[in-house]
């Protein structure tokens, strides 16, 4: 670890202590089954910006629930200008000048931003709303903010980095000093970018201060004026940006002990699989969320992709089994372009699917498990015969599935609903093995499955690369992508911006890859 | 757009670019219109047309319409979809039937608005607290409301004097207003037949004098709606519920008080548009509705979701339901301004590089040109089904340009906000 | 889909049947009330109905209504199945049996053997009913109409296309000693025989055979054929139907077209095996009973057919309450309060149902069940 002060109070030499504007001392929150903060301390200086970085799954969102009143602290404290207060709804947390800006907007878009800001809090004139005052004030801060927020434009005119100032001018509005903001660069451009942190230097200059939570560390560096970095629900280090590099902020975040993949012999042919080139997705409002994207998978092979939530992995995967359509690029399947094919016929070719969500997209929860064996493979067998379900056959294939993947379950007839979500993927992995796939789009496959059950799950996916399947692994879990993988990508933003080799990429190298924080060549 | 159910097979498209019209637009429009319909009237001869007679008649069969679509504006703009307009409409003909005969028709009027806003507490009892599909729950009202109206009919009515099994006994009128002295000069110009000037003149006769207080209230109504959703608090929240409830949530608005409060208020407005359609024959009668809360609802739809579109739609469909009573050339000219509108749409949609809807609305328009030209008439029958034909074209060829509030007919909870 | 572990326990079949049960109790009481509000004796309505339903002619003819209600029930089913909803069930039923009608009194129709006429006007009335439904389903799929609010306004524009081409100088003919218009009779050589019904001179409608045989093939369809199961999961979770492979476009106009060519059928009993004409009194408003029948009978081809028997006991053995001074217009309020009653009955039943589930599968596993990994 990196010489870096612990987060005690100051480093100056004072008389006494600084009043910090937002203190949390040993905030600890639990959950069935899981300890998402543990003993997390953070000290926000009045009037700065203080970054709170970590991974997917490190406590972030749960500690800021915590903050913003949504949820309740087992341990611990939160001061706000010293004084140690207790939110028990979102609105104490309003009352005590906080504000939140989610990561995914709530605003109507049918309203205009007047309409937005002032909901819920409307000013009146007699019996009507008064637009007037309302309007005023709404000038008045976002031209004290510099914010450049028009009151009467509908908000589905506005693009997404003009939206995320309504929702600022929103907390703004109703007297917030401290804000919060959610991964805010999630979803902006560059140019937003640059636009949201002058907006924040110019908040800050008005003396409010500013939690951001994120995982882009050349962002936090860029803005930030101190870090706390989160990993597995507690605090870890607390720096200053002109201290720290980007990559040893990526080391603090990442962990520094990688694991160490198996010694196997290579079962990667050179006969390719599947082949993408040049493929663009676009939005709903036109942008780039995959951008001129190519690369192959051959025979045997696992291609890993590495990334952080939210850089396109949803989006690709849903290219790939033509659920979305592509702006521009081909596929190629075993030879044969498939870019014009759809869903079923893919699937028909051999193309397999572990969903991300398989709430949304792998199961019909309220059916029974027999039932849910055949979703996907509705024109295979055993599950059909011609026009006509068999199912003896169905039933009898889900039984094997049951037995050979482990699925805990009094039997084939009870509603997939009622298993455990590691049991309902498991039957999804054994469904989609069945009937020699020739390639497997594996999105997160062992989310939120037991250590036992993936550590099955992962030999039987390579012992189906031993008998040539391609996989296509998309992962935020690490260890399963080092441990899996033949070859590693990283995608950011739409692109897929390195190659490393499991066997020797270090967790610095892969850490600033997926959150940009410099050009690592491997 | 979808009413619950399936909506995957609905492109994600951002919604249209929309230009705020200033009111003067729509006055110009106004204009035109009358401008082309005197056209028509000229060339075909039908003076019925513009005639002040079928104006007022117009008038007098658009106002329970344009309250049935109000009731539905009401209710869809904090999200739930009222089916049921139908049977609220249905209860407030019976109320307006049982009060009316014995205390006036004021007290009909009342009972109506009471009767109507039950039906609408049904619905938001259904609905909001206890999830029921919207469809169902509003399918299921219009099945109850003429077996209980006729029941209770039965009961009431079938001894009272004047009355029968299915209807009520009479109901006297109330009073009408007219703008002083303009009866007779409009009167006059209209006779002229000149261009324009005479149409307009039959048009203001008809809208302006010997009206109805009851229609009088209803556009009043109209006034008020456009006030309370778009310029006070009460108003937004109601709409927020129907744009965006968890937003709404979040910001601390009582999503659920509000929605209860936009139904009843939907149940009362189609209640007294039932109401007023049986004062205005006299009496409540079995079946009387006819559909017209049907025909709310696609004005609505045709408005936009918007009381003024609303009224126009009303209007248009009250003028088509007046015209089958006058003259048969004047439905017959009808088809050639259905026509002309439609190759206006395609030239619309042409502008808006929509082609395959533009190149469908052309042949439509086409059609209707030569049926009017082919034909001399047309048949009474078919004339009852133009404003759901009207309805079916403008959904299918000027979609686009509607905005329906963005979370109708989905089912919300309370804490599914972050 | 069976959500069932071992399909006949005591304990599901309790489940199955609690919430139709719960709703005709709820009904009941609220029918109760009316009917003392208004000053008549519940005990009393129930006793005549009774009486009534237990006499032969009235047990056949609540046959035959239930016949024609399960038909309309079944076509709204196969949208509800696909969280479509077929409103328009009665324009479709009404032009359909117009046109067959049109088509069976058609005098080159005297030359053909029976089995033919009565073929090709079955055949004509299932493909006009498909056409008006796909109507909307076309529009669903290609503009995005809400087929809701397309479905409604077809029917009212069949009802208007219906009587202007019942008219002398279309398809129709004046019936001779009335003022009833209708199309050209169909003669006997066309026509389906009917059962007799033991005690009475009322008759079965023969095509109450039909009738079972789309229950069986709406059965058949759902759970055995392919295509049953696409339909199936696309209204569970249209997301999963996509990434399994559903053609969710295709999917809609079928089954709109399916729906619609059943509901065409829903005349049939009646215009083959009694009216032999469509006129201006062919029974109105099934399509809307269909509904309230798909909904009670959960959409289930034995639930829905359970539930048209009620309704046509119901209908018929009320007939005879206006005569004694209580409007018969009771049953119908009954019948709406059931609709809105079940549905709400179902909901409340279906979560109770499923949480029983996971607390059994937890104790079969030793295990509760355990919560989602929390994405903190």
């Amino acid at each position: 670890m990196c010489a870096i002060s612990e987060d005690t109070n100051g480093g100056t030499a004072e008389t006494q202590p600084p009043v910090y504007a937002v203190e949390l001392r040993g905030i600890t929150k639990r959950f069935p089954g899981v300890v998402a903060n543990s003993d997390i301390n953070v000290g926000v200086r009045p009037g700065t910006v203080h970054a709170l970085v970590g991974e997917n799954g490190a406590g972030k969102s749960t500690l800021m629930k915590i903050l913003y009143g949504m949820q309740r602290p087992d341990e611990g404290t939160i001061s706000i200008d010293g004084a140690v207060l207790d939110f028990q709804t979102p609105a104490d947390a309003i009352a005590a000048g906080i504000g939140m800006v989610h990561q995914h907007f709530m605003l109507a878009d049918n309203f205009t931003v007047l309409e937005n800001v002032v909901l819920g809090g409307e000013p009146k004139a007699g019996m009507g709303l008064d637009f007037k005052s309302a309007r005023a004030k709404i000038l008045e801060i976002s031209s004290r903010y510099g914010l450049g927020v028009d009151p009467d434009r509908l908000v589905d005119e506005l693009g997404v980095g003009e939206r995320q100032r309504v929702e600022i001018l929103k907390v703004l509005y109703r007297g917030a000093r401290i804000l919060i903001l959610d991964e805010p660069t999630a979803v902006l451009v560059p140019q937003e970018v640059d636009e949201l942190f002058g907006n924040l230097r110019e908040l800050k200059a008005e003396g409010l201060t500013i939690l951001f939570i994120s995982h882009k560390l050349d962002e936090v560096l860029s803005v930030a004026d101190d870090i706390t970095v989160v990993r597995r629900g507690t605090t870890v280090a607390s720096v200053v940006p002109g201290e720290v590099t980007a990559r040893q902020l990526a080391e603090l975040m990442v962990g520094s002990a990688l694991p160490v993949p198996e010694l196997r012999e290579s079962t990667v042919t050179d006969t390719p699989v599947l082949d993408v080139s040049g493929i663009t997705v676009l939005s709903s409002d036109g942008r780039a969320v995959l951008e001129n994207l190519s690369f192959t998978i051959h025979a045997g092979e696992v291609l890993g992709i590495a990334g952080v939530e939210g850089n396109g992995q949803a989006e690709l995967v849903e290219a790939l089994m033509g659920i979305r359509p592509l702006a521009t690029g081909r596929i190629e399947l075993s030879g044969k372009g498939i870019t014009k094919l759809s869903t079923r016929k893919r699937r028909d070719l051999g193309m397999a699917y572990i969903p991300e969500d398989r709430h949304r997209q792998g199961l019909l929860l309220e059916a029974t498990l027999w039932e849910n064996r055949i979703l996907g493979h509705q024109t295979q067998a055993p599950n059909v015969r011609g026009p006509l379900l068999n199912r003896k056959g169905a039933r009898a294939d889900t039984e094997r599935i049951v037995e050979e993947y482990d699925v805990r379950t009094p039997g084939i007839e009870v509603a997939i609903a009622s298993l455990s979500g590691g049991n309902q993927q498991k039957l999804i992995v054994g469904r989609e093995m069945t009937g020699d796939p020739v390639v497997l789009i594996a999105s997160h496959p062992t989310r939120g499955v037991d250590v036992g059950a993936q550590a099955a799950i992962w030999e039987h996916i390579r012992r189906a690369r031993a008998e040539k399947l391609a996989v296509l692994m998309i992962s935020a879990d690490l260890d399963e992508l080092i441990g899996m993988s033949d070859r590693l990508s990283v995608i950011l933003r739409g692109k897929l911006v390195a190659e490393y080799d499991p066997k020797s990429v270090t967790p610095a190298q892969l850490g600033s890859a997926m959150t940009g924080a410099g050009e690592e060549v491997a | 757009m979808s009413a619950g159910g399936l909506n995957v097979a609905v492109e994600e498209k951002a919604a249209p670019v929309k230009r705020r019209l200033s009111p003067i637009i729509y006055l110009w429009l106004a204009l035109a219109a009358v401008v082309v319909v005197s056209l028509v009237r000229v060339l075909t001869g039908a003076d019925d047309l513009t005639s002040s007679g079928t104006v007022a008649a117009a008038l007098t069969a658009a106002v329970p319409i344009a309250l049935a679509g109000l009731g539905g504006l009401w209710s869809e703009r904090a999200g739930v979809v009222n089916i049921g307009l139908e049977g609220m409409m249905v209860l407030g003909t019976w109320g307006a039937g049982f009060a009316g005969y014995q205390w006036g028709a004021w007290a009909g009027v009342v009972a109506g608005i009471v009767l109507g806003a039950f039906g609408g507490l049904i619905h938001a009892v259904a609905t909001v607290t206890f999830g029921v599909d919207h469809i169902i729950s509003g399918v299921a009202i219009t099945l109850v409301a003429p077996g209980l109206t006729l029941f209770l009919s039965k009961l009431y009515f079938a001894h009272a004097p004047g009355g029968g099994q299915k209807q009520s006994p009479p109901i006297a009128d109330v009073s009408r207003v007219s703008v002083p002295g303009l009866s007779s000069l409009l009167g006059d110009l209209e006779q002229k037949h000149w261009f324009v000037l005479s149409d307009l003149a039959g048009v203001l006769r008809g809208l302006l004098t010997n009206v109805s207080l009851l229609s009088l209230l209803a556009v009043l109504l109209f006034v008020v709606t456009g006030y309370v959703l778009w310029r006070t608090p009460f108003g937004l929240r109601v709409r927020s519920c129907g744009e965006a409830p968890q937003a709404a949530e979040s910001l601390g608005v009582n999503v659920y008080r509000y929605k209860y409060a936009a139904i009843v208020a939907s149940g009362a407005l189609a209640g007294l548009g039932g109401a007023i359609l049986a004062i205005n024959s006299s009496q409540f009668r079995d079946g009387q509705t006819g559909g017209r809360g049907y025909i709310g609802l696609a004005s609505m739809i045709f408005g936009n979701w918007r009381p003024g579109g609303l009224a126009a739609g009303a209007g248009l469909f009250g003028y088509t339901d007046a015209m089958q009573l006058r003259s048969e050339s004047a439905v017959h000219a009808l088809l050639l301004l259905l026509g002309l509108a439609l190759l206006v749409l395609a030239v619309v949609q042409v502008r808006a590089k929509r082609f395959a809807v533009a190149v469908v609305a052309a042949v439509l328009g086409v059609a209707f040109v030569l049926w009017f030209a082919l034909t001399d008439v047309v048949p009474p029958e078919l004339v009852s089904a133009t404003p759901y034909v009207v309805t079916l074209l403008v959904l299918s060829l000027a979609a686009q340009r509607l905005r329906i509030p963005k979370y109708v007919g989905q089912l919300y909870r309370r804490g599914q906000g972050g | 889909m069976s959500t069932n572990t071992g399909r006949f326990s005591p304990r599901n079949i309790g489940l199955g049947l609690a919430a139709p049960v719960g709703a005709l109790i709820f009904a009941l009481l609220i029918c109760a009330l009316i009917l003392v509000g208004t000053g008549h004796a519940p005990v009393d309505v129930v006793n005549q109905m009774i009486k009534s339903a237990q006499r032969p002619r009235t047990a056949a003819n609540s046959l035959n209504s239930a016949t024609t209600y399960y038909l309309s029930a079944v076509a709204v089913a196969i949208g509800f199945k696909m969280r479509l909803f077929n409103i328009g069930v009665d324009g479709q039923y009404r032009f359909a049996a117009m046109m067959a009608a049109a088509v069976g009194g058609a005098s080159f129709m005297g030359s053909l053997p029976s089995f033919l006429r009565i073929l090709m006007v079955i055949v004509v009335a299932m493909i006009v009913g498909a056409v008006w439904a796909g109507i909307a389903g076309f529009l669903k799929v290609t503009r995005g109409v809400s087929e809701v609010i397309s479905t409604i306004m077809l029917n009212a524009i069949a009802t208007a296309v219906v009587a202007y081409l019942l008219n002398p100088h279309r398809l129709a003919v004046s019936v001779a000693g009335s003022n009833n218009i209708g199309t050209a009779p169909i003669t006997p050589g066309g026509q389906v025989p009917g059962f007799s019904y033991p005690g009475s001179s009322s008759k079965i409608f023969g095509l109450i055979l039909l009738a079972v045989l789309v229950g069986f093939l709406y059965w058949f369809m759902l759970n055995r054929t392919r295509f049953g199961f696409d339909l199936k999961a696309t209204g569970l979770s249209e997301s999963a139907a996509v990434a399994s492979g559903v053609n969710v476009k295709k999917m809609i106009v079928v089954s709109m077209l399916i729906s619609g060519a059943a509901a065409g059928l829903v005349g049939m009993p009646q215009l083959l095996g009694s009216s032999y004409s469509y006129a201006l009194d062919f029974p109105s408003g099934l399509g809307f009973t269909g509904i309230a029948i798909a909904l009670l009978g959960r959409n289930h081809p034995v639930g829905m057919a359970f539930a048209a028997l009620l309704w046509g006991v119901l209908d018929q053995s009320s007939n005879v309450l206006d005569i004694s001074g209580v409007p018969k217009e009771i049953v119908v309020i009954m019948q709406g309060v059931i609709v809105l009653s079940v549905v709400i009955a179902y909901e409340l039943v279906r979560r109770y149902r499923l949480r029983l589930e996971q607390r059994e599968v937890g104790k079969a596993l030793g295990t509760t069940k355990a919560p989602e990994e929390v994405s903190a």
